[in-house]
C-alpha cells in the first residue's frame, strides 16, 4: 500500500476493519465520489456488533 | 495486502450449505463465544455479508492431513478449491481509514471470579449470544451448566468493570463506557425472556449512563425491579453443592455481603487486539499507553501519522452511535485532501435504453427461489413453480437455488431478453433488503425498474410455519397469486432529475457550526455560516482547555482565522434565519442582518445551533456571592482571582439540574469539567480542601485517567442520593454545605469559601429552527435524528443534519467528531449533479381531494402542503418517500401511492380472497 502524493492525489481510500464504523466510513467516501477498498481480516463483514441481540437505548435488533 | 486463501471460489459458493452439513470436523463457534460448534467449512452466521462458504484452514482435515475432502464432493457448483493460495495485492490510494474495533477482556486472567471453573459464570457476550434467537440455546434464557434440560435461571448477578478501571489485577484504567449500558440492556432483557421472577442485580461502582435517553433508560430499568448494588465485589467463589455461585461483595458502607447467584455475568470491557496494535507500529501510527490510537479533541480522527485516520473502539472505548458518528467523521477528514481527486476513481452505470412497454400485453416471468433450504427445506418450491405456471398472464417460471446470487441475476438479464418478459416476480425474502438488487437487474436488461413484484414466502411463510410444509406450500401459491395478480397492473415509474445546489448552509457559529463550515469548504463546497451573536466561537469562547489539557482559545482562533481566509466560506454574523422554503438540493432560506436581508440557495443544511447552562434555583445561587457554576469558577481560575488563592475549603455539587424530574437526562460534560477544575485549584494551591458531592462520577472512556488523578492529589468524594441532596445554608461570607459520609454513617458540614454548581447544559430550542426545517425535538428539547444508532446526524428530512450541543450535552470531541460527520453526510448529496424525483411517491387527485387536510396531518414528511390556489393539497414528489399514510387516511382515497394504487392493491386483496 503506498500514499499518493498531495499533490496529485489518488481518489481512492482503504479502510482497515469491516465493522460497523468501517462499513459507515466505506459507505459515506464511496457516496461522496471516492473509490473505497474495505479490507476485512476475518470471512464476513459486520464485526461485533453482528453478534449482539438488541442495542441499547431503543433495544433494536442488532441485526 | 495480503489475502488469505478462502479455499471457496465466491463466484461459484451458492451457499447451498451441503459442505458444512457433511464436513466431519467441528470446532468452537466464535460468532456464539465458543458455547457451540461450528464446522470446519463455515458462514459466520446465517445473514453474513458475503454470504459465502470459507474453509478454516487451522482445522480442515483435507488442508492438515491432505485427506477427507468430502465438502468438494457434495458441492454441487464446483466451488471447492484446496489449491487456493495467498495473494499478495498492492494498491494505491489517496488516505487510509483504521477501523479495527475491539475485542472483548478475556477475564480468564482474573483468579477472583471462577471464569473457566464455572460454567454459569459468563462473559457479557457470551450472555449477548444466549439471549440471541441465532444463538447456541435459540433465545432460551438457561444456565449453561444445565442448557440440555433447559433449566432456567431465577438469579443474576452483573458485574460490572471487569478488565476496566482496574490497574491492580489488569492493566486498564480506564473505563470502557458502554458496560453499565449494556449490563442495564441485558438485565431488561434477561427480564423479558423469563416467566416473571427472575431477579437481576447489577454490582457496580458508579453507573455511567451519560448518552441520549441512556439515564431515562436506567430509571425504567430500576422502576421494573433491576437491583443496582453499589458495591465492591471481592469474588465468584465456585460451586461446593450443586452450581450455587457465591458472590462476596463490600457495600459502599464497608459492610461485606455474600449472595448466592444462578448466573453470574462479567460485564467485561473493551480492549485493543495486539494484532491491531502491531498494524499500528507497522504503518507507524502513535498509541497511547492503554493502546489506543492517539487523537486531539479537535482532530479526534486524525491520527500521528499524516494520511491516516482512525475511528470506532480504536480511537476510545466508545459506543455504536458514537462509533457510526466517528467513521462518518473518518469519511470527511480522509477526502479532505482528496477533494479534486473526487470521481476519478470511480465508474458510472450505464443502462440500456429503457423498453417501451405500453400497449404491451403483460408477460410475466416468475423466479421461484429456495433460498438453499431456509424456503426449500419447508415449502415444496417445485409445486410452488409448477403452480405458477397455470396463472394468468405468466409466460416464464423458474426455480433457483439463490435467485439472489451473481450468476442467477446475469441469467435473469439474458431471460428477460429472450423471453420478451416486461413484469417479473420473484418468490423469495423480503423488498426490503433485496428489492434494489432486482430492480437493478431489471435496469440493466432495458426493464423500468418497477415492473417488479416480490412475494415473501420466506419471512412470512417458510420461517413462520416451519413445521407445517402442506400449510406453508398452500400459502407460497397463494403469495405468488397475488403476486402475479398485482404484477399484471404495474405501469412503469419514472423519476425526473433535479439540479443539486452545491452551496451548504451551517447554522451556529460554536465549536461544532465552524468545525462543519471548515471541513466542508475543504472538500470544495461553498459555505455560508450564519451566526446570531456578533462573535464566533460560543461556549468554546468561555472554555479554557479541554479534558485532555488542550488550550480551546488558541484552537478556537486557528479555527476562525482558517475560515476566514477561505474564499468559499461567506460569514454571516448578527445574522438569524428568518424563512425556509425548498428541499433537499433546493433550499430557499431567508437571512436577515440587522436591517436588511437576503435569500441563500443552498443544497443541504447543517444545525448546530448549541445550547445554554442552567442558571441554578438551587443552593443559595444568585443569593450568595461563594456561590457559583463550573463555568463561573473556569473565569475565577483564568483571572487568577484572589478569592481562589486565599481559599482553603471548596465544594462542588454535581448534577445541579440534570438528572431530575424536570431534566431527566445526563449533562454528560460536567464531572470531566468540575475535575479539571478540581485539578487545576490544586495545582495552584495543593492545600486548598477539595468536597465533590457527586451521584455517580460519569469519567467516562479514557477520562478515567483525570478521576483517578484527582484523587491522587486528595479531592475528596462523597456520593450522594436524590432523595438526600447535600444542604446550603449561608455562614456569613461562607455557605455551610451539609452532606452524607457514607464510612462514617453520619452528616458532616463543611464551610466553604467557594461552591461551584455543576449546572446542567439546556437545550436552546426555542430558537425555532427546528420548525423552519421542519425536523423534530424530543422531549428534552434536543434535535431528534432519523436514527439514534445507524443515523445519529442525519434527520429523516433528507438534506439536513444536526451537530453538537443541540443534540445533546457533549465535550469538545465528540462536538467536533459530530460536525465532521455532519460533513460528510452532507458531502453524499453535495457531491451530486442532480437529485432523482419521483418513483414510489403519492399524488393526490384533485378532483377527489376536498381539502380536509387530513393527509397534511399524518406525513410525517411534511411532503403535502394546501395549494394556495386550488385548495386542494398537493405531494411535494421531492419531499415524498412514498410510505402511502395518506392514501391510508383519506377518506376519499384522493391520494394514489405509485406502485401500489388502489387497483393493484384490490387485485391482490381479490386473488387472496378467490385462493
Amino acid at each position: 500500500m503506498t500514499i499518493s502524493n498531495a499533490a496529485q492525489p489518488k481518489g481512492a481510500v482503504l479502510v482497515a476493519g469491516g465493522g460497523i464504523a468501517g462499513m459507515q466510513a466505506a459507505l459515506d467516501m464511496a457516496d461522496a465520489g471516492f473509490f473505497v477498498y474495505l479490507v476485512e481480516r476475518s470471512p464476513s463483514i459486520g464485526g461485533v456488533m453482528a453478534q449482539l441481540d438488541k442495542t441499547f437505548p431503543t433495544n433494536d435488533c442488532s441485526m | 495486502m495480503r489475502q488469505h486463501p478462502r479455499y471457496v471460489d465466491m463466484d461459484k459458493c451458492i451457499a447451498c450449505g451441503q459442505c458444512a452439513a457433511k464436513c466431519p470436523k467441528k470446532v468452537d463457534d466464535e460468532y456464539n463465544a465458543g458455547l457451540n460448534k461450528r464446522k470446519a467449512i463455515y458462514v459466520p452466521y446465517s445473514q453474513a455479508v458475503p454470504l459465502k462458504y470459507a474453509i478454516d484452514p487451522r482445522y480442515c482435515i483435507y488442508l492438515q492431513k491432505g485427506r477427507c475432502g468430502v465438502c468438494a464432493k457434495v458441492c454441487p457448483s464446483g466451488a471447492i478449491n484446496f489449491e487456493d493460495t495467498e495473494k499478495m495485492r498492492t494498491i494505491e490510494v489517496g488516505s487510509v481509514i483504521l477501523a479495527p474495533g475491539f475485542r472483548s477482556f478475556d477475564p480468564g486472567r482474573l483468579d477472583t471470579y471462577s471464569y473457566g471453573q464455572a460454567p454459569n459464570v459468563i462473559t457479557a457476550v457470551e450472555f449477548e449470544r444466549i439471549l440471541s434467537a441465532t444463538g447456541p440455546f435459540g433465545g432460551h434464557l438457561v444456565k449453561p451448566s444445565a442448557a440440555k434440560a433447559g433449566t432456567a435461571p431465577k438469579k443474576i448477578a452483573w458485574i460490572q468493570c471487569v478488565g476496566s478501571r482496574d490497574i491492580n489485577r489488569c492493566d486498564h484504567g480506564y473505563c470502557s463506557s458502554v458496560c453499565c449500558m449494556y449490563a442495564v440492556k441485558q438485565a431488561v432483557m434477561a427480564r423479558d425472556h423469563s416467566s416473571g421472577d427472575l431477579e437481576c442485580a447489577i454490582f457496580y461502582m458508579d453507573m455511567r449512563t451519560q448518552g441520549k435517553d441512556f439515564d431515562r433508560y436506567l430509571e425504567n430499568a430500576k422502576k421494573s425491579g433491576i437491583r443496582f448494588e453499589r458495591a465492591r465485589v471481592h469474588s465468584v467463589a465456585p460451586p461446593q453443592h450443586g452450581d450455587d455461585l457465591t458472590l462476596r461483595y463490600a457495600r459502599q458502607n464497608g459492610d461485606i455481603a455474600e449472595e448466592t447467584f444462578d448466573i453470574v455475568v462479567l460485564s467485561t470491557g473493551l480492549e485493543i487486539a495486539p494484532e491491531s496494535v502491531a498494524l499500528a507500529e507497522k504503518l507507524g501510527v502513535p498509541l497511547n499507553s492503554d493502546h489506543f490510537a492517539a487523537t486531539d479533541s479537535f482532530a479526534p480522527v486524525a491520527t500521528g501519522k499524516p494520511g491516516i485516520f482512525a475511528c470506532g473502539a480504536f480511537t476510545g472505548p466508545k459506543d455504536i452511535p458514537h462509533s457510526v458518528m466517528e467513521a462518518s467523521a473518518a469519511a470527511a477528514a480522509a477526502t479532505e485532501s482528496l477533494s479534486v481527486a473526487r470521481h476519478s476513481q470511480t465508474h458510472t452505470l450505464v443502462l440500456p435504453k429503457e423498453t417501451d412497454v405500453s400497449g404491451q400485453a403483460p408477460r410475466i416471468g416468475v423466479f421461484v427461489c429456495n433460498c438453499g433450504i431456509n424456503i426449500g427445506g419447508v415449502v415444496r418450491v417445485p409445486e410452488v413453480a409448477e403452480y405458477a405456471r397455470t396463472l394468468p398472464n405468466v409466460t416464464y417460471v423458474e426455480e433457483n437455488l439463490f435467485t439472489c446470487s451473481q450468476d442467477t441475476q446475469d441469467k435473469m438479464a439474458e431471460v428477460i431478453a429472450r423471453e420478451k418478459l416486461n413484469r417479473v416476480v420473484v418468490a423469495a425474502c423480503t423488498p426490503r433488503t433485496h428489492e434494489p438488487l432486482f430492480q437493478a437487474t431489471l435496469a440493466s436488461a432495458g426493464l423500468n425498474r418497477y415492473l417488479f413484484e416480490m412475494a415473501n414466502i420466506r419471512n412470512q411463510d417458510s420461517w413462520v410455519h416451519a413445521n407445517d410444509p402442506d400449510a406453508a406450500t398452500r400459502k407460497a401459491k397463494d403469495l405468488v397469486a397475488m403476486a402475479v395478480a398485482k404484477a399484471a397492473l404495474l405501469t412503469p415509474l419514472t423519476q425526473t432529475e433535479l439540479p443539486m445546489s452545491r452551496n451548504a448552509l451551517v447554522v451556529g457559529g460554536g465549536i461544532a457550526g465552524l468545525t462543519a463550515a471548515r471541513a466542508l469548504a475543504r472538500q470544495g463546497f461553498p459555505v455560508h455560516l450564519v451566526e446570531k451573536s456578533d462573535v464566533l466561537g460560543g461556549h468554546g469562547r468561555r472554555l479554557r482547555a479541554t479534558w485532555r489539557g488542550e488550550p480551546v482559545g488558541e484552537r478556537l482562533a486557528g479555527l476562525i482565522a482558517d475560515l476566514e481566509a477561505d474564499p468559499l466560506v461567506h460569514i454571516h454574523t448578527n445574522t438569524a434565519v428568518t424563512e425556509v422554503d425548498g428541499f433537499v438540493g433546493n433550499f430557499k432560506t431567508r437571512i436577515s442582518t440587522g436591517g436588511g436581508s437576503e435569500t441563500i440557495d443552498h443544497g443541504v443544511a447543517i444545525l448546530a445551533t448549541g445550547a445554554k447552562e442552567y442558571k441554578p434555583k438551587e443552593y443559595l445561587y444568585g443569593q450568595h456571592p461563594a456561590v457559583v457554576t463550573q463555568t463561573e469558577l473556569d473565569d475565577l481560575i483564568g483571572a487568577g482571582d484572589e478569592r481562589l488563592a486565599g481559599a482553603t475549603d471548596v465544594v462542588f455539587i454535581q448534577c445541579v439540574g440534570s438528572r431530575n424530574a424536570e431534566r431527566p437526562y445526563c449533562s454528560k460534560v460536567c464531572c470531566t469539567h468540575a475535575l479539571r477544575n478540581a485539578l487545576a485549584i490544586k495545582a495552584a494551591s495543593p492545600e486548598t480542601n477539595i468536597y465533590v458531592i457527586y451521584r455517580d462520577m460519569r469519567t467516562y472512556g479514557l477520562r478515567e485517567e483525570i478521576f483517578r488523578e484527582a484523587r491522587a492529589q486528595g479531592v475528596m468524594f462523597f456520593q450522594y442520593d436524590p432523595e438526600a441532596p447535600p444542604a446550603v445554608e449561608a455562614e456569613g461570607d461562607r455557605v455551610r454545605v451539609t452532606f452524607h459520609d457514607h464510612i462514617l454513617n453520619r452528616p458532616v458540614a463543611v464551610d466553604a469559601d467557594l461552591l461551584a454548581l455543576a449546572a446542567a447544559v439546556v437545550s436552546d430550542a426555542e430558537n425555532g429552527l427546528a420548525q423552519f426545517f421542519k425536523v423534530p425535538v424530543d422531549g428534552d428539547g434536543w434535535l431528534l435524528e432519523a436514527h439514534q444508532k445507524l443515523r445519529p446526524v442525519d434527520f429523516a428530512t433528507d438534506g439536513v443534519f444536526l451537530c453538537g450541543l443541540a443534540h445533546y450535552p457533549k465535550p469538545i470531541d465528540e462536538s467536533v467528531s459530530q460536525a465532521l460527520a455532519a460533513a460528510a453526510r452532507a458531502a453524499t448529496f453535495l457531491a451530486r449533479d442532480t437529485i432523482l424525483v419521483g418513483g414510489v411517491v403519492s399524488w393526490i387527485d384533485p378532483a377527489l381531494c376536498t381539502g380536509c387536510g387530513g393527509c397534511i396531518q399524518v406525513c410525517p414528511y411534511n411532503a403535502i402542503a394546501m395549494s394556495e390556489i386550488t385548495g386542494m393539497a398537493e405531494v411535494n414528489p421531492a419531499l415524498c418517500k412514498g410510505c402511502g399514510a395518506c392514501a391510508a387516511a383519506c377518506p376519499s382515497e384522493a391520494p394514489i401511492l405509485m406502485g401500489f394504487n388502489n387497483r393493484q392493491l384490490y387485485a391482490q386483496i381479490h386473488s387472496a380472497l378467490a385462493a
